[in-house]
């Protein structure tokens, strides 16, 4: 295993080149319905940036993607697979709590908050799920979780706790994490918004750099100079329903719809 | 500010600028606390006046029964009898407390109804009258069967053949853990939720993430209480009378003062004991807690210090 294979998302096994497909996707909590009616794509190796107000519901969406939260209706596949349900003869089945498990190691996902293993070193954070999940033996995922962390610029921190990390290099541990698992798809989640601005750019530049090694991503962002920048669709999301979609320099240039333009106007 | 520029580099230390020097160390006259000393003074007096009193004008103490019955082979086999009371009732404590604490968590309602009725009734009755209950189990439940209801039945115990000191252990244990599992559920709601979060979207199931994510972090919290409790249990353990169990340190030190006529001395033997047993289980909680102050806190203060020190020399 190389270092340059570890940042380079799994070759296609052919077929669909779709790796998301949200259809018609409704997500209520108690009588409050957060998620409306979400459909849309997104394909191998494509960036998308998902942008909207507050409590437009994209991180709900990022967490049934993941099936963090249970669907309340419509349909989510992600590589042509359902997402928590087997389909048999046109009946769903929900699926046990060990195959949901499965399903989510493919699937990488860094949060606002880091959620680092506080009681583990940053190379213990980055080796457990592959020894825990993948039965790896413990000297390789030492070594892989090594160059990982090599690549994300933590090469002196291998032994560091997180609280003695910086909150760029907490976030920076959380994404070698996640790309220990090897997974096809990375969700992040606001993953500067917690930052000090002058550690922004160090998460954003590991981000761009996967993107550019051709891993699929669906980043939820305020940070509209990397979406114009990296990403290949922009999404506007606001009161649970896809407002725009569209090619993000067109979006941001450009926006169709009221809602898009004063949502913007604010940001921007 | 339609973008932000992407490319400051995170530099690895911040390293203090170079070649700057230091102000000399502050050099001041140190602040007096003369009511300290006088109030130390005092209370040392007292306490010199109280232990020569007692050496000296209280024969009741009777230092020379003390000495003879402090290590007495009777009185240190009655002492390990405790220690096994304890170990073991605590031992029942922590794993039922932790399947308790558990159900109570579990989004199943029968477990945590089951969870609940039990602490109902186990913290809500005194650990004496329970334990005179166990004593009394053999008058209603003659046998204990394993098996299923009204089918095979594997193994049949009658009540009256199981030992004292186990029905003693069984008592304590099973009050012991309705405590026990309140501890550990305050101690796993104290975990963040972003903790299981991320566990789970690495693709963790629940019992790993438990394990190797919620309950190390939750140790934190659950230890100090549950050195309490295990203190705490070492002195209950001298209720086991009421089973009737007369084995331990402190019924042990009665019926030995009983004969002689000096329950005094045989108290103060049996309370060194206890203190002893007290004070190596609280060194022990510290090391415990120390352990699990990793990545916290604690360690974050061990460095800076540490870092100090680099800079001094
Ligand atoms: N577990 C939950 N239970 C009930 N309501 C929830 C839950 N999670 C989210 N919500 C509600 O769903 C709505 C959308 O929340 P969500 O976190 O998805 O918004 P968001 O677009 O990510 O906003 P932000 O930019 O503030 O992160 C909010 O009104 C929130 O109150
Ligand atoms: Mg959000």
């Amino acid at each position: 295993m190389t270092a340059e294979s570890l940042f380079t998302a799994p070759i296609s096994l052919g077929g669909d080149d779709v790796m998301v497909r949200a259809e018609g996707v409704v997500k209520k909590f108690g009588h409050n319905v957060v998620l409306r009616d979400i459909s849309l794509e997104v394909k191998r190796g494509e960036v998308m940036c998902l942008i909207g107000p507050s409590g437009s519901g994209k991180s709900t969406f990022l967490r049934c993607i993941n099936h963090l939260e249970v669907l309340s209706g419509g349909r989510l596949s992600v590589e042509g697979r359902l997402i928590g349900y087997r389909e048999k003869n046109g009946v769903l089945f929900e699926m046990k709590p060990n195959e949901a498990a499965a399903q989510r190691r493919d699937i990488g996902m860094v949060f606002q908050r880091f959620n680092l293993f506080p009681h583990m070193t940053a190379l213990e954070n980055v080796i457990e799920a592959p020894i825990q999940v993948k039965k790896m033996p413990k000297a390789q995922a030492i070594e892989r979780g090594k160059v990982l962390l090599d690549r994300v610029g933590l090469g002196d921190k291998f032994d560091s706790y997180p609280a003695h990390l910086s909150g760029g290099q907490q976030q920076r541990v959380a994404i070698a994490r996640a790309l220990a698992m090897e997974p096809s798809l990375m969700l992040f989640d606001e993953p500067t918004s917690a930052l000090d601005p002058e550690l922004v750019g160090e998460v954003l530049d590991v981000m761009k750099e996967l993107a550019k090694s051709g891993m699929t991503m669906i980043v939820v962002t305020h940070e509209m100079g990397f979406a114009r920048e990296v990403a290949d669709t922009l999404v506007f999301m606001d009161a649970g329903v896809v407002v725009e979609t569209g090619e993000p320099k067109a979006v941001l240039a450009n926006p169709q719809h009221n809602r898009t333009k004063a949502f913007l106007s604010k940001v921007l | 500010m339609a973008t932000k520029p992407s490319t400051q580099k995170a530099s690895g230390a911040n390293s203090a600028p170079s070649g700057s020097r230091l102000a000399p160390p502050i050099k001041a006259v140190k602040l007096r606390h003369p009511f300290r000393w006088i109030v130390a003074g005092v209370i040392v007096l007292y306490f010199a006046a109280f232990v020569w009193d007692a050496a000296v004008n209280r024969p009741v103490y009777d230092w020379a029964a003390y000495g003879k019955y402090i290590f007495d082979k009777r009185i240190s086999e009655a002492a390990l009898v405790t220690l096994e009371l304890t170990v073991w009732s605590m031992a029942i404590a922590i794993v039922l407390g932790i399947v308790l604490a558990v159900m109570r968590l579990s989004p199943n309602p029968v477990f945590q109804g089951v969870s609940w009725f039990y602490l109902w009734v186990f913290r809500g009755t005194p650990v004496y009258v329970q334990l005179v209950f166990w004593g009394l189990i053999a008058a209603i439940y003659p046998t204990f069967t394993l098996g299923i209801p009204f089918g095979p039945q594997w193994i049949s115990v009658a009540a009256a053949d199981v030992p004292v000191f186990w029905i003693a252990v069984v008592g304590l244990g099973l009050n012991e853990a309705a405590y026990m599992a309140e501890v550990v559920r305050a101690g796993i709601l104290s975990v963040d939720s972003g903790q299981s979060e991320a566990a789970r979207a690495l693709g963790m199931s629940w019992f790993q993430s438990m394990r190797r994510v919620i309950i190390p972090q939750s140790m934190r919290i659950i230890i100090p209480p549950t050195g309490n409790e295990v203190i705490s249990m070492l002195k209950t353990t001298s209720l086991v009378a009421a089973v009737p169990f007369s084995l331990d340190l402190y019924m042990r030190a009665r019926d030995i003062a009983g004969p002689i006529f000096k329950p005094i001395p045989l108290l103060m033997v049996a309370s060194s004991w206890y203190l002893l047993f007290t004070s190596i289980l609280m060194v022990g909680q510290y090391y415990l807690e120390k352990r699990y102050a990793r990545g916290t806190g604690f360690e974050r203060m061990k460095a800076s210090v540490e870092s100090t020190e680099e800079i001094a020399t």
